[in-house]
């Protein structure tokens, strides 16, 4: 970094006078361009950094932090809660995106044809997304439970069907709980594929038409290959989101948080309850290194798999 | 440095503002400065309301001692400490559960009480004997204002109309087991409409189960020094079947109906639940129906309970000055006039035997069966409540929602829970 210039320097005789105005031009942009990254370094990195080192101690809050080398990271691989834990994180991941990335995609695609009512059916995909996620899961979890209160079972009796336990089944409360998480990022994903669909110039549509193309070829030709910056990112943005999953299945399963049986519990939730219930911050501090990682690799992963050639 | 001068000049001018005020007035008065020291517990009304009027009783008592009250929610309550203690600015006075203790003293959070103004003989005199678990190495940490028991709740209306007679609520398990049965409604799907009980484990069954079944079908839940897990024998695996065979067996309720147990309860859609003292303020303002309490059921004529309680601890970093009116405040928060506001206020009982054993409290038809539970509730020390509470939740859901076998469930239960007994004593 070059030193700041000083007013009593900025003479002809002075270094920064002898300085071409495109040099001084750098200098000033990484002046300004210094006040964010000295803001990231001492908010993002430096912290970032400490928890890198902290996940090689046995802190606890209460004690000063005792350096233990790898001993967090081998009690982390040897727990089978971890690893019961890591396969939810993904089954969000694996399931949750593509479904998501999907239905949004039709729903943009079709919305984008309407035009009676346009702005209203948008507005209402919209509106969860401006919800406060803590409160859809009360109403979700509300919808969801058993006989004679429950919403959706209401339904299924109604229809003659069996009453399904929904969060109180280690097999149906992930899903149950992820399409939550899908159905609330809804209204985002669509509303960038509609931009996205806009974005595309209509002469490409108007000389597929001229040259006979139908429309599933249209769709198949022009479409999607058009929209692959926005599908990259709503691909990596709702991957991250998926993989961070916490206020939904906190809120779901208040009563036994992650249950019933971990069967619910997404990473950063252990983390949390290592960290806040248990006071193990060595600990968790190696588990979110791990999500770190995690993160950081599916999306390396995804921009190099969805780049551009 | 200046820059964090002017910050907490600014954070504390309305304090500073208000200390000045005080100051000016009481050196008019008295000429004393006044202390003010912080009382922090958790959020929930009532319990805040009766701690205000306490604190008020306290001031006008001693006018050179001002109390804050500082409250958080229940969930963020225990972090708030510990991270208060980290940052070097925690409480005079705390509200602790019992079970907190030993990772309290550990990270040196509270000071043993001083003998001098609580002498043990007093202490073991007066109070019940439950409060022995705030004892550690010869030092009393803490005292209770009020403790807990706990007891049946039973709707009398319910009762009447499934032909029962509401004012002879059953006594031991099997009579539990027929009065459920008789109140329970399915509809022709075969889903409850209205439970017999209503089963909530992880808010008061876990302990229902560990500490008062077991014992009833002769078992123990831990050894007597508190360092071993018991309960992995024959009276904890029948114990554990009765359980379980409630929703199994004998479906007279579901776990998440009506998503609580307690809601449940006073929806007036479950004829019974087990819970505990500090439920009895929320169930008075039921409208809809007439209920009542019961001693918990027995088995083969045994009777056992527990009792828990939040104690009151002086903080570690109170010194000088403020650790006399910490200590002050402390004997006023566990003395008589305390604990009958707790009481009319929290509706939980007092601690000392002289203000709960009274004739009226005794006979008193809610609280007339807490108290009586309380001569013979054992108090187990516990070293993580919640990790201990997430096994015993753990072990009834794999026999409810996997069908693990008994046996399987509970050894591995306690497996897992004396790890956590054992991390603990080896720190």
């Amino acid at each position: 970094m070059t030193a700041l210039p000083s007013p009593r320097s900025a003479g002809l005789s002075g270094p920064w006078g002898r300085l071409s105005i495109a040099t001084k031009q750098i200098v000033w942009a990484w002046t300004f361009l210094a006040l964010p990254v000295l803001f990231f370094a001492a908010v993002r990195f430096y912290p970032t950094l400490q928890g890198f080192y902290l996940s090689l101690t046995d802190w606890d809050l209460l004690n000063e932090a005792r350096f233990i080398g790898l001993d967090n990271y081998r009690k982390l691989f040897a727990d089978p809660v971890f690893w019961q834990v890591f396969r939810n994180t993904f089954a969000y991941l694996v399931f949750g995106t593509p479904i998501a990335i999907v239905l949004s995609f039709v729903i943009a695609y079709y919305l984008d044809r309407v035009t009676v009512l346009h702005g209203l059916i948008r507005a209402l995909y919209f509106l969860p997304y401006l919800t406060t996620a803590a409160a859809m899961a009360w109403v979700w979890r509300w919808f969801y439970q058993p006989p004679p209160i429950g919403v959706i079972n209401s339904i299924l009796g109604s229809l003659g069907l069996p009453a399904q336990p929904f969060l109180r089944s280690i097999e149906q409360a992930l899903p149950a709980i992820m399409l939550t998480a899908i159905w609330a990022h809804l209204g985002f994903q669509i509303i960038i594929f509609m931009a996205g669909l806009r974005a595309i110039p209509t002469s490409y549509y108007e000389a597929a038409r001229i040259d006979g193309l139908g429309e599933g070829a249209i769709l198949r030709r022009i479409t999607i290959p058009l929209l692959k910056p926005t599908t990259v990112f709503l691909v990596v943005f709702s991957s991250i989101g998926f993989l961070r999953i916490f206020d939904q299945v906190y809120n779901m399963t208040s009563n036994d948080p992650g249950g019933p049986l971990n069967s619910t519990k997404p990473l950063v939730l252990m983390i949390y309850q290592t960290a806040f219930s248990s006071y193990q911050m060595g600990y968790a501090a190696a588990q979110t290194v791990v999500l770190f990682v995690i993160l950081f690799s599916i999306s390396m992963a995804q921009l190099w798999i969805l780049r551009s050639r | 440095m200046r820059f964090a001068t002017i910050a907490r000049l600014w954070l504390r001018r309305p304090l500073l503002a208000a200390t000045i005020a005080l100051g000016i007035l009481s050196s008019g008065a008295s000429g004393a400065r006044a202390v003010e020291i912080q009382y922090w517990q958790y959020v929930f009304d009532t319990r805040v309301q009766a701690m205000s009027e306490v604190i008020k009783q306290f001031e006008a008592e001693n006018p050179g001692i001002t109390v804050k009250q500082v409250t958080f929610p229940y969930a963020d309550y225990q972090t708030r400490l510990i991270a208060a203690k980290a940052a070097g600015r925690g409480p005079d006075v705390m509200q602790l559960f019992y079970g907190w203790l030993d990772t309290f003293i550990a990270g040196k959070l509270v000071q043993p009480l001083p003998k001098a103004s609580f002498k043990d003989a007093e202490i073991e005199r007066d109070f019940f004997p439950i409060v022995s678990a705030m004892k550690r190495g010869g030092q009393y940490y803490g005292l209770p204002t009020a403790v807990r028991s706990m007891a049946l709740f039973y709707n009398k209306d319910l009762f009447q109309k499934a032909g029962l007679d509401p004012d002879k609520p059953p006594q031991t398990l099997d009579e539990l087991v027929a009065a459920a049965k008789a109140i329970t409604r399915r509809d022709a799907a075969g889903n409850f409409q209205q439970v017999g009980m209503a089963l909530d484990i992880a808010r008061q069954d876990h302990n229902w189960w560990r500490e008062i079944l077991v014992r009833q079908y002769g078992g123990e839940s831990y050894s007597a020094d508190g360092s071993k897990v018991a309960y992995n024998s024959e009276a904890g695996a029948k114990s554990l079947e009765f359980y379980t065979g409630l929703q199994k067996l004998h479906r007279i309720g579901q776990e998440g109906f009506m998503d609580e147990g307690q809601a449940a309860f006073r929806g007036g859609l479950a004829g019974m639940v087990i819970d505990g003292t500090f439920r009895i303020a929320s169930y008075k303002t039921i409208q809809g129906f007439k209920w009542g309490v019961a001693e918990l059921p027995t088995q083969d004529g045994r009777k056992a309970n527990f009792g828990s309680y939040f104690a009151n601890a002086i903080g570690a970093s109170a010194t000088g000055e403020k650790l006399a009116a910490a200590e002050k405040f402390l004997a006023f928060v566990s003395s008589e006039k305390a604990m009958t506001v707790w009481l009319d206020k929290v509706g939980e009982l007092p601690a000392r035997r002289a203000v709960a054993l009274t004739e009226a409290n005794i006979k008193d038809p809610i609280y007339g069966p807490f108290i009586r539970g309380l001569e013979y509730a054992a108090t187990p020390p516990m070293v993580d409540e919640a990790a201990q509470r997430q096994v015993s939740i753990d072990m009834i859901n794999a026999v409810l929602l996997k069908n693990t076998p008994i046996k399987e469930a509970l050894s591995a239960a306690a497996t897992r829970e004396q790890a956590i007994l054992d991390k603990f004593k080896g720190k």
